[in-house]
């Protein structure tokens, strides 16, 4: 009896002790959906973690929980991290929009940053790249490159930013070739590598020669380099040891910038509830090495889209275009307007099949 | 919709290749369960499994080196399990699943420099004239060694099972311990070597992930096939030809789904996701009539006192 409440003082002692020399840092936590080893979204948000403790050293304290399932159990992770001092919050997933609202609305004084979402609060901001900018040069290089015509896209789940990612890869792909052919699967997962492989497999055995991806894991590059003869790009990371075949581009998502300037607002005190969404142009965006593998033309049309795209000359939703059942979504010349890609939920014309609902 | 897209030669051997964790796994725990030992651990041994053959692969060059230490690996995992379930006499469900936590763990912890990294590749077999009969050859004949062991193990497990001494002395193990401790058998060191057994299948099963189907490594690989297997044993009813019936139902079924997305057929792919649970639980309603399927042992403690 005696030594069970010695050691119950102890633990907690210690933990107030803990809790009394965290309040000098600004403790700064983190919900991943995946591994920090996935090579690929996750792995990029954790470099900006780590960013963030080189920058403020001593003065800041981060945290963060992997694999962190979307739903219920996000929302468990989050309260605990409130719970355990965190002045920052940031959610990387997007289907950790509600819970953190619901969170938030329980824990007003800390701060929550929501990737790829739409919805905000006083204490909620949201954040995200730009993505289909890349996919623009992605579907580019792919039109030019395909042999076959088809082109495999590996879906993680049927949401606007999946979407939007699809059309805009579509509609560069159709500028450069007339006759590409998008074949999608779905894969409901942002990071299995089994199920990654398998769809990777089946897109080619069904003839693609070119494979992009938007899920997490390296394993579509993997298929792609046993096939042989099948071109990949980076998704979220360059994927670089992949390179220069078959993976022939990448998108790079940079949050390090950010990570780092919304914690100095927090540590400030200067933090509002912002909606920040930036491309190429801003360097959230980054578009890795274009290898070798490309033609040297087809390089240098892409980098000159890429310029185009950064110094906001061109927009990658630009008219005429219509969506997939002929009904006109932009006149010529007309950009499509944020709100409108936020909620994007059509296919553009051309593409086949139907998106799950 | 074309469904002319789909190629039913590369579809069938897909499969083939999708089907193999799984049958790996699957039989470990058949004869695990035969000896009455009910394993939850499968998807632990199958990630540890993964990454013990994944690092010795990379290490030594050789992805055979690399499986053996699946094996081992997946083997000596398995033997905890059985310290704390037949040498302290814990609960074996609880057991089990502390077993398939501590795997992930151990793992990821295992795998932290191995992420990224490409493993050597396992060739294909050369059967020479027999891979170019046409459909049979590219259907049967293009695979590695590992996918035949794989089927060979079920053919072994299921003539040891029926016609031999040992296999006999097995399933009175899992039938009634006590008649089996009192014919002179000895329960633990049998149960033992069964779980170890067990073991071994599903690290090999995961270094068929690492190595073959993806591969690569990341953490969480097996994604849950190891509770797959788990339905698979009991979907077969405890049969080593039906669980490879089984094991091609259910990798045909997770291409079926894939092939049919990239034809763009609008199926709901929830329905397809979760038949394989859905037979298995039709199958365990039938079964359930049928007492005399599951080893009457199955599960149950044995104490030599007892």
């Amino acid at each position: 009896m005696k030594l069970t409440k010695l050691l119950t003082t102890a633990a907690v002692a210690l933990g107030l002790a803990t809790t009394a020399m965290a309040q000098d840092k600004t403790k700064v936590g983190f919900v991943y959906v995946g591994p920090i080893g996935d090579g690929g979204w996750t792995y990029e948000h954790d470099k900006g973690r780590l960013a963030v403790e080189e920058a403020f050293g001593d003065k800041v304290e981060t945290v963060y929980v992997e694999s962190v399932a979307e739903g219920p159990d996000s929302e468990r992770v989050m309260t605990q991290m409130a719970l355990d001092g965190a002045d920052l919050i940031f959610t990387t997933s997007f289907g950790y929009m509600d819970p953190t609202i619901n969170v938030a609305a329980k824990f007003p004084n800390v701060k929550f940053e929501h990737a790829t979402g739409y919805k905000r609060a006083d204490n909620v901001s949201t954040y995200s790249a730009r993505f289909y900018e890349g996919r623009a040069i992605q579907g580019h290089i792919a039109g030019r490159m395909t042999k076959s015509n088809i082109i495999g896209y590996i879906g993680s789940y049927p949401i606007p930013e999946v979407i939007r990612g699809i059309n805009s890869a579509f509609i560069h792909a159709r500028k450069a070739n007339p006759d590409v052919q998008f074949k999608i699967v779905w894969a409901y997962t942002w990071f299995d590598p089994a199920k990654e492989a398998d769809a990777a497999k089946v897109l080619i055995e069904q003839g693609a020669d070119v494979v992009l991806q938007h899920t997490d894991s390296t394993a579509p590059q993997a298929a792609a380099q046993e096939a042989g003869n099948v071109i990949t790009f980076g998704q979220a990371s360059d994927m670089a040891q992949y390179a220069p075949f078959p993976r022939v581009s990448s998108i790079i998502d940079d949050w390090a910038p950010y990570y780092i300037a919304r914690t100095k607002a927090v540590m400030d005190g200067t933090w509002t509830s912002t909606d920040t969404w930036d491309g190429i142009g801003a360097g959230m965006v980054g578009i890795g090495e274009i290898s070798d593998a490309v033609p040297a033309d087809v390089k240098a049309e892409a980098l000159a889209l890429k310029a185009s795209l950064a110094d906001g000359s061109y927009h990658a939703f630009t008219g005429p275009l219509n969506k997939q059942d002929g009904t006109p979504f932009l006149a010529a010349g007309e950009v499509a307007d944020d709100g409108t890609l936020a909620g994007m939920n059509f296919y553009v014309e051309g593409i086949e099949g139907d998106i799950p609902q | 919709m074309d469904l002319s897209a789909i190629n039913p030669i590369l579809f069938i051997a897909g499969f083939l290749v999708a089907a193999t964790p799984l049958i790996f796994a699957a039989i470990g725990e058949l004869v695990t369960e035969k000896a009455g030992v009910l394993n939850l651990g499968v998807e632990g041994m199958m990630i540890t499994g993964a990454i013990c053959g994944f690092a010795i692969a990379v290490e030594t060059g050789s992805p055979l080196m690399g499986f053996a230490a699946a094996a081992v690996g997946g083997a000596l995992l398995s033997l905890l399990f059985a310290f704390l379930t037949q040498v302290t006499l814990a609960n074996q469900v609880a057991s089990g699943l502390a077993l398939t936590l501590f795997g992930l763990g151990l793992s990821a912890l295992l795998g932290q420099s191995y992420v990224g990294i490409k493993p050597p590749r396992l060739g294909d077999m050369n059967f020479g004239p027999l891979a170019d009969i046409p459909v049979l050859g590219p259907i049967l004949f293009t695979h590695d060694i590992i996918l035949y062991l794989g089927f060979a193990l079920v053919a072994a497990t299921w003539a040891v099972l029926k016609f031999t001494r040992a296999g006999l002395i097995l399933r009175a193990v899992g039938e009634s311990h006590d008649a089996a401790h009192a014919l002179g058998y000895k329960v633990v060191r049998i149960r033992t070597l069964a779980i170890m057994f067990g073991g071994a299948c599903a690290g090999l099963g995961g270094a068929y992930i690492s190595l073959i189907r993806v591969p690569q490594w990341t953490e969480g690989m097996t994604a849950g096939v190891g509770w797959i297997a788990l339905a698979l044993v009991v979907f077969a009813s405890w049969k080593p030809w039906r669980l490879l019936l089984g094991a091609y139902l259910f990798g045909g079924i997770t291409q079926l789904q894939l092939n049919l997305q990239g034809v763009g057929v609008a199926i709901p792919v929830e329905y397809l996701a979760m038949s394989p649970y859905l037979i298995t639980i039709i199958v365990l309603v039938i079964l359930s009539r049928d007492k005399s399927a599951a080893p009457a042992c199955l599960g149950r403690t044995f104490h030599a006192s007892s």
